[in-house]
């Protein structure tokens, strides 16, 4: 056998070796398809389908009978979205949403600073205290503030007995914005206390070294390395306020409809789809917006 | 950590203070619950004489039983269903390639993001209109009731359960995997012996968040149930926002009750696997 035909074999060899490697990828990729199948059958069909139909109804039009229809399609009900009434629903949940967020930043931040400076057992105490009620039933935590500030309940007693008379708390935007606070303050702990607890504390004594007060160090230091954990802890309560359903339900009575709420009784109640579907879908871009800042921000990591 | 932190002086009384309001905040409306709930006054939150009557009328009411009957169902369903896909989902997308991955990738964070609210115009649509579209072909009726609150229980768990599953599966060694491989085990016994109970914490924890959800969901559900197959947050939801009344707060702290077993539940689960995973890092040598 010659010097070349030796070379011919290995080169064969290694071009079997290729093609045995290339069907042995291809079969591993089958294999994951069809691992993966059952879930994406079932995602396309009962969520990717429902989500276009949604798209597709905010195009539709409103009929004389109150049946959305799809003899006229265009931008009608997003231009509705425009109109005073649905901007003051807007207006109104993102300011109940953006007080909730400052409330629950000025209570999480020293709480989570606390939290994140004890020693491990006392942290990971503290921690399951936080994650306990976070984990209770969504509309019990809510109910139990409707008994609580109920007309002669423990909140009015509490003020009627040291003289301020007693207090009609239900039914009003402060109820809501206490109601949303509870929900949602757990969101806000969290990363925060993630981001503190990363922190390397050398830099800040180093600061305290090189003459910083200690406020000055905090503002200075601590302050912007845990930055992350804010802007997360922001999104995280900001949006489901936002959209919030069940709390203004039970403790913001009738008077003012949230989003929510709106969009509920424009399929419901009021029967005009296409002004459901926009603003459902506009919310839902706004959530997704604000999840792609918060995956930039570092949530990730959390 | 150094003394930094934990600096004494006013400011750390300040933080100790606002640390014992937050839990105050956090804990007093559930143990008030609990203490109304034994109030025998008219009014769900004036205190008038220990009484057991609220729970005893809860035992002869039948539309709370039933309520808590299709609870239950739905998301026992709901949850063997989506744990098996979202386990298997999670495999996948951490331990293959396929086409199509990123789109299934990014369809299984969604139900995770959108509002409540967007999810339950979402299946109202689509079961009022392919229902529509099913009548007119058959000629059948179908409407709503537990099959299309599964379904929709299904929809937003899977992604849950995923999530879950698939952040155990990274950290986890896949040199075990091939080891079993190189002593000749078949790709099923190796799944069986060697990746299911590495992955068994995850799925455990991805299982009972799912429960959780499903029992604790109200808006969808309220979009999707029909007449028989209301569950007991939509029940319980429909009378407070009619009228509060002493039986809501008995109900509300059986509720409750199941949600605490369920977080200490996943906690053991959490524990457990923390102590598993060590072990692993033994085995393994990297501790």
């Amino acid at each position: 056998m010659g010097l070349d035909d030796h070379d011919r074999d290995r080169e064969r060899d290694v071009s079997v070796g290729e093609e045995a490697e290339r069907h042995l990828a291809a079969a591993e990729r089958r294999r994951g398809l069809l691992l993966a199948l059952p879930a994406y059958a079932y995602m396309v069909v009962f969520f990717a389908v429902p989500l276009v139909i949604v798209f597709a109804y905010s195009f539709s039009t409103r009929s004389r009978t109150g049946d959305p229809t799809f003899s006229e399609v265009g931008f009608d009900a997003y231009r509705k979205l425009a109109e005073p009434l649905i901007r003051n629903v807007a207006v109104r949940s993102a300011i109940l949403a953006g007080v909730t967020t400052v409330i629950c930043l000025l209570l999480a931040y020293p709480f989570a600073y606390f939290v994140a400076t004890r020693k491990p057992t006392a942290r990971n105490l503290l921690l399951v205290a936080v994650m306990i009620p976070f984990w209770t039933n969504f509309l019990v935590r809510n109910y139990a503030w409707r008994v609580i500030l109920s007309t002669g309940g423990p909140i009015s007693g509490v003020t009627e007995a040291i003289g301020l008379g007693e207090t009609d708390l239900l039914f009003s935007r402060t109820a809501v914005v206490i109601g949303l606070v509870y929900s949602f303050l757990p969101f806000m702990i969290l990363p925060m206390y993630a981001s503190i607890e990363r922190i390397d504390w050398q830099l800040v004594e180093a600061s305290r070294d090189l003459y910083c007060s200690g406020w000055r160090s905090f503002t200075k230091v601590v302050l912007p390395l845990s930055m992350p954990g804010v802007i997360a802890g922001s999104i995280l309560v900001f949006v489901p306020s936002l959209g919030a359903y069940v709390t203004p339900a039970i403790l913001g009575g009738n008077k003012e409809p949230l989003l929510g709420e709106y969009i509920v009784g424009q399929f419901l109640t009021a029967r005009n789809w296409p002004v459901g579907a926009s603003l459902s879908f506009v919310l839902m871009t706004v959530m997704l917006g604000a999840t792609l800042v918060y995956f930039r921000s570092g949530g990730k990591n959390l | 950590m150094s003394t930094t932190g934990r600096r004494g002086g006013v400011g750390g009384w300040l933080l100790a203070g606002n640390g014992g309001l937050v839990l105050l905040f956090l804990y007093a409306p559930i143990i008030l619950l609990v203490i109304f709930s034994f109030s025998g006054a008219k009014d769900p939150g004036v205190w008038g004489g220990f009484t057991l009557d609220w729970y005893r009328d809860l035992g002869g009411d039948r539309n709370v039983q039933k309520a808590i009957g299709v609870s239950v169902r739905v998301a026992l369903v709901s949850t063997i269903v989506a744990t098996v896909l979202g386990t298997m989902a999670a495999l996948a997308l951490e331990r293959f390639e396929f086409r199509g991955k990123r789109i299934f990738d990014a369809l299984l964070y969604l139900p995770i993001i959108i509002p409540d609210v967007t999810m339950a115009v979402m299946m109202l649509l689509f079961f009022t209109k392919s229902f529509d579209l099913i009548d007119a072909m058959f000629g059948t009726r179908i409407g709503k009731g537990f099959a299309t609150v599964v379904v929709s229980h299904v929809a937003f768990n899977i992604a849950f359960v995923s999530v879950v599953v698939r952040a155990r599966v990274a950290g986890m060694d896949s040199t075990l995997e091939q080891a079993a491989a190189d002593l000749y085990s078949t790709r099923w016994q190796a799944f069986r012996h060697v990746t299911l109970p590495l992955i068994m914490p995850g799925v455990l924890g991805g299982s009972l968040l799912a429960l959780t959800l499903s029992l604790d969901d109200v808006v969808v559900t309220q979009f999707v149930s029909g007449p028989g197959s209301t569950t007991l947050p939509v029940y319980v939801f429909g009378l407070i926002r009619r009228d509060v009344t002493p039986l809501i707060n008995a109900v509300s702290v059986v509720m409750l009750v199941a949600s605490l077993v369920l977080v200490v539940a996943s906690l053991v689960a959490q524990r457990a696997s923390e102590g598993r995973r060590r072990r692993e890092l033994i085995i393994t040598g990297e501790e």
